[in-house]
């Protein structure tokens, strides 16, 4: 077990470390930062200080290790839009962006696994292909879209729910700011995190769905039923269970999407969080935040790939037991 | 048995009747659904080539743009207009004639980007492939380390490195290529790993050795034997790719970091239809958008299909 | 009625596909008795799985059991619906896969997946079912059962697996055991010991089995009566004796030609010539002919059923008594 997390641990550093490189090195290329801490009329002499006394002079060597340290320590120095540290325009910003993510991920996953199931053991029904066909009418309307529609439908004709922000908000010890236990933030999270959660779901669905018709057509579950075992203990508590185990690896993978895809949601519905500063990020070429973004949302994936290998780990015991015995 | 002729006493079909009775046409013909959906797909293609022709308005000629006809609702409502059969934008564009023209733009960087993404998938993957050793693992952690970066947010830091590098309106004229750029090089994972895979089954086989030793250099003969054994997968990866790099193009578009107003494609149309949806101008964003979904549900549909069809497995 | 343990009367499994049907089984009849080993051979795609995947009722979509009947102890099951069929199955009928090492699901342990099969059957607690779990792992001579029970199949060795795969089949005591191919996908050292062990447990449990297999020698040693299958048609039937010693329908006789045999050093193994004709292109008249060495006209006119000769049946006019008085 801790060699096979051991080995994860080194694969994600080297997942960081190349997206470390690449946000530094969209500082080297892309903008000269004294240029946008001084202004025009600053001599060169005194920009030539700056730039010593920063750093900026060193072996890129060095700077790269620098960046990494900093990083390391939340540093990302100051947005140039804002003026402010980027981590604290992060930070504020974070609470947002994952309650959404979250919440569309229990959304997505809560509804696919039925679903997926369903038309996998009954893939001949019309109501399986109905299900189907529905599901890539989903994935066809982009996420914006239906942000548009379910405004239109709920927001402005029927008046039901909000159609921006995030209601009202409390704020927990530790900073943490959460929508989710005031009545108004609960209605302000409906729309966006089901329209962020139905892309994913149709996606997870299809998997579930294609995996159930892989493992149905295996030879342990023809000789599970030629056992007699009830449709139920075939169906459920060996295919179900087989099929879960890919499910799990891209279903993390796809709530790291969901984290990156609130981009889109969040400009349509306005939600305070760091998908919308990123975006404004990319407009105005803010490249401390663009980078920061970068660095954090990798560590979001790192954490949460880390996370499925451990719950892989425990599903699939071909991984969990050694070798011991019956060789031949 | 019911069969009882002789395949060799019968006369060989003509080609036509072959492949109307090939396995996958077979399959093509029994879907109503996938007929409909190459009907539709083909018939939104040929509009959108011909726009110049089929369009009653052209949208990007500010001579013939009058601001008095701005905001008018479609033709058959109270307040519509004649002129306009879909209503007109906040400058007095024609919806209809904008669709169309967007739609070329949609189709185009969408075309566009699956070409590059499948040259540079099928190249890599048959570098890596063959190379193997170094070669392969760099390449295929490069990809393993993409995969796990969502496309959009591939797309969006491609977009924002190209806004550091070229000024403005550079940017802006630029704009096709970036878009392209983007989308082209996040999406070439899928081919390459397919195409690996198949030049891995290959690479051992004799008649690579042979050419080798007639003095062929041995990419030219794999690429003439590992392409054709990877053209299924690689069609069907490349029909729900298009369809996804429309999406993509359109996502970036509405986010206002891909096809500027004066441009605009279908996603920069629901962008902008999108500031007056309050206002209660719906024309503006449905239109393009209810567009966009019949493109991209047929096209995904044409993929889907495609992808049981060479499905051995499904049958 | 009839007294045997099962009876399959005219069977017929069909497969429609676009171009018509496809008749895969064809009018096939035999039975089993109480405890007897009725070997079943045949090229691949003869329709020896179809058989006996048909008596267990899991014949695989498209393919249908599209005539005759299959009657256990007198009572027809081939038209059960699901729920009483699987209820049959394991209890009455026990199966045996092919390739054991697909057989076991990977992500449970092998004690339980045979109490599952127990509790389903019987109405053993937890604590029962275990131990008999245990038992039949002793029984298949899996050494520390106790131990191996907790264990997943990865940790077991292919022969090992086959091991627990037939006390799966066997661990409810049922009365016939379709066992399909059981040692085709072992290392031949193994094949044996694993045949021996499902002859000696069946004997002593009294249980039928019927083994389907395209091993001849395996027939040889283990069957009471073996049934020799061409393109999806009995072609002979009958005591193994007679059979392997005097094989009457050629392509028996061929069958039997292509065994190597101890003491028969000199003797070149034959070889049946061509290969056995596609589902969609069985000729006309007896499927072997275009194989036949002894085929005369009426072998290209007419398909010859069952005839009984010296206590086997044969389908080969050879046999039939208007053709020997010609």
């Amino acid at each position: 077990m801790a060699a096979f997390i051991l080995r994860r641990l080194a694969q994600s550093i080297l997942v960081m470390l190349v997206v470390s490189l690449v946000a530094f090195y969209m500082f080297q290329f892309l903008g000269d930062p004294i240029n946008q801490m001084v202004g025009i009329d600053t001599p060169l002499a005194e920009r030539e200080a700056l730039r010593e006394r920063l750093g900026l002079n060193d072996p890129m060597i060095i700077r790269f290790g620098k960046f990494v340290l900093n990083a390391a320590q939340l540093d990302f120095g100051l947005s140039y839009q804002h003026k402010q540290p980027v981590v604290d325009l992060l930070m504020e910003r974070m609470p947002a962006t994952i309650e959404l993510s979250f919440v569309s991920a229990i959304i997505a996953f809560f509804l696919a696994l039925p679903a997926g199931v369903y038309t996998g053991l009954y893939r001949n029904r019309w109501s399986s292909k109905a299900l189907l066909t529905l599901s890539l009418v989903g994935i066809s309307i982009p996420t914006f879209l239906i942000g548009i529609l379910f405004i239109y439908l709920f927001a402005v004709i029927l008046g039901w729910l909000p159609s921006f922000g995030r209601g009202e908000v409390i704020t927990l010890p530790g900073g943490w700011t959460t929508g989710l236990l005031t009545v108004s933030g609960l209605k302000a999270i409906i729309l966006p995190a089901t329209t962020l959660g139905l892309f994913t779901l149709t996606l997870i669905m299809r998997l579930i769905r294609a995996e159930m018709l892989e493992v149905l057509r295996t030879d342990y579950i023809k000789f599970a039923r030629a056992r007699g075992l009830t449709n139920r203990a075939v169906n459920f508590g060996h295919a179900l269970k087989n099929t879960l185990v890919p499910v799990i690896t891209v279903t993390g993978l796809l709530l790291g999407n969901l984290i990156a895809f609130a981009i889109i949601t969040e400009s349509v519905f306005q939600w305070p969080g760091m998908g919308r500063l990123f975006l404004q990020a990319i407009q105005e070429v803010d490249l401390p935040v663009m980078s920061a973004y970068l660095v954090m949302i990798s560590f979001l994936f790192v954490v949460i790939n880390l996370i499925v290998d451990i719950l892989y780990y425990v599903v699939d015991p071909r991984l969990r037991v050694e070798k011991s015995g019956g060789g031949h | 048995m019911t069969d009882t002729t002789s395949p060799k006493a019968a006369t060989r079909p003509s080609l036509l009747y072959r492949i109307w009775d090939h396995e996958l046409c077979y399959s093509f013909r029994k879907s109503h659904l996938t007929v409909g959906a190459a009907v539709v797909t083909l018939i939104l293609i040929l509009a959108a080539v011909f726009a110049n022709i089929i369009a009653p308005h052209n949208p990007f000629d500010t001579a013939s743009i009058d601001l008095m006809d701005s905001e008018l609702p479609p033709a058959w409502t109270v307040d519509g207009d004649q002129r306009f059969l879909l209503g007109t934008d906040n400058l007095g564009r024609d919806i209809y004639s904008t669709i169309l023209y967007g739609m070329r733009i949609s189709l185009l960087v969408g075309f566009a980007s699956v070409i590059l993404s499948a040259v540079i998938g099928i190249a890599a993957g048959l570098i890596a492939g063959y190379v193997g050793g170094k070669v392969d693992a760099v390449i295929m952690r490069i990809a393993d380390i993409q995969l796990s970066f969502p496309t959009i947010l591939i797309a969006l830091l491609i977009d924002g490195i190209s806004r550091g590098i070229l000024d403005r309106e550079l940017h802006d004229a630029m704009i096709i290529p970036v878009l392209v750029l983007s989308i082209g090089i996040s999406n070439w994972v899928q081919y390459a790993r397919t195409v690996r895979g198949s030049t891995l089954v290959e690479r051992n086989k004799e008649y690579v050795q042979a050419a080798r030793v007639i003095g062929l250099h041995p990419i030219l003969i794999m690429i003439r034997h590992v392409l054709p054994n990877v053209m299924g997968p690689v069609l069907v990866i490349a029909t729900l790719g298009l369809a996804f790099a429309i999406l993509t193009e359109a996502t970036l578009s509405f986010l206002g970091v891909g096809m500027p107003p004066t441009q605009p494609s279908l996603g920069t149309l629901i962008r902008i239809g999108n500031d007056y949806l309050f206002s209660g101008l719906w024309w503006i964003s449905i239109f393009p958008g209810a567009t966009l979904a019949i493109l991209v549900l047929a096209v995904n549909l044409l993929g889907d299909w495609l992808r049981d069809a060479l499905n051995p497995k499904l049958r | 009625m009839s007294n045997h343990l099962l009876e399959v009367r005219n069977l017929r499994i069909e497969f429609p596909t676009r171009k018509g049907i496809l008749t895969a089984i064809d009018d096939v009849s035999f039975h089993i008795d109480e405890g007897e080993v009725l070997g079943v051979v045949g090229e691949s795609g003869a329709g020896k799985s179809l058989t006996g995947a048909a008596i267990i009722g899991l014949l695989e979509p498209p393919g249908r059991v599209a005539g005759g009947e299959i009657l256990l102890e007198g009572r027809r099951i081939d038209n059960l619906p699901y729920e009483e069929m699987r209820r049959i199955r394991g209890r009455q009928i026990g199966a045996i896969f092919q390739d054991p090492l697909t057989s076991l699901n990977p992500l449970y342990t092998v004690g339980r997946q045979l109490t599952e099969t127990i509790m389903t059957h019987t109405d053993m607690t937890p604590t029962k079912a275990r131990e008999r779990a245990i038992e039949m792992l002793t029984q298949v001579g899996i050494p520390a059962p106790e131990r191996r029970v907790d264990q997943y199949p990865h940790q077991f060795s292919g022969g090992m697996r086959q091991r627990v795969v037939i006390a799966l089949a066997l661990c409810v005591n049922p009365r016939l055991v379709v066992a399909d191919e059981p040692t085709t996908a072992l290392d031949v050292s193994i094949q044996a010991q694993i045949i021996a062990l499902l002859k000696k447990l069946c004997r002593e449990h009294g249980t039928a089995v019927m083994l389907v297999t395209h091993d001849m020698g395996v027939i040889a040693e283990t069957a009471d009566r073996v049934a020799v299958m061409y393109a999806g048609r009995i072609a002979e039937i009958g005591p193994v004796k007679q059979v392997v010693k005097q094989a009457k329908h050629p392509y028996t006789e061929g069958l039997m030609g292509s065994i190597p045999m101890i003491g028969h050093t000199d003797e070149k193994l034959r070889q049946i010539e061509g290969s056995m004709p596609r589902l969609t292109n069985i000729p006309t008249g007896c499927a072997f002919n275009p194989r036949c060495p002894k085929a005369f006209d009426r072998c290209f006119r007419e398909r010859p059923d069952t005839i009984p000769v010296d206590g086997t049946e044969v389908a080969c006019w050879l046999f039939d008594k208007e053709t020997a008085n010609v």
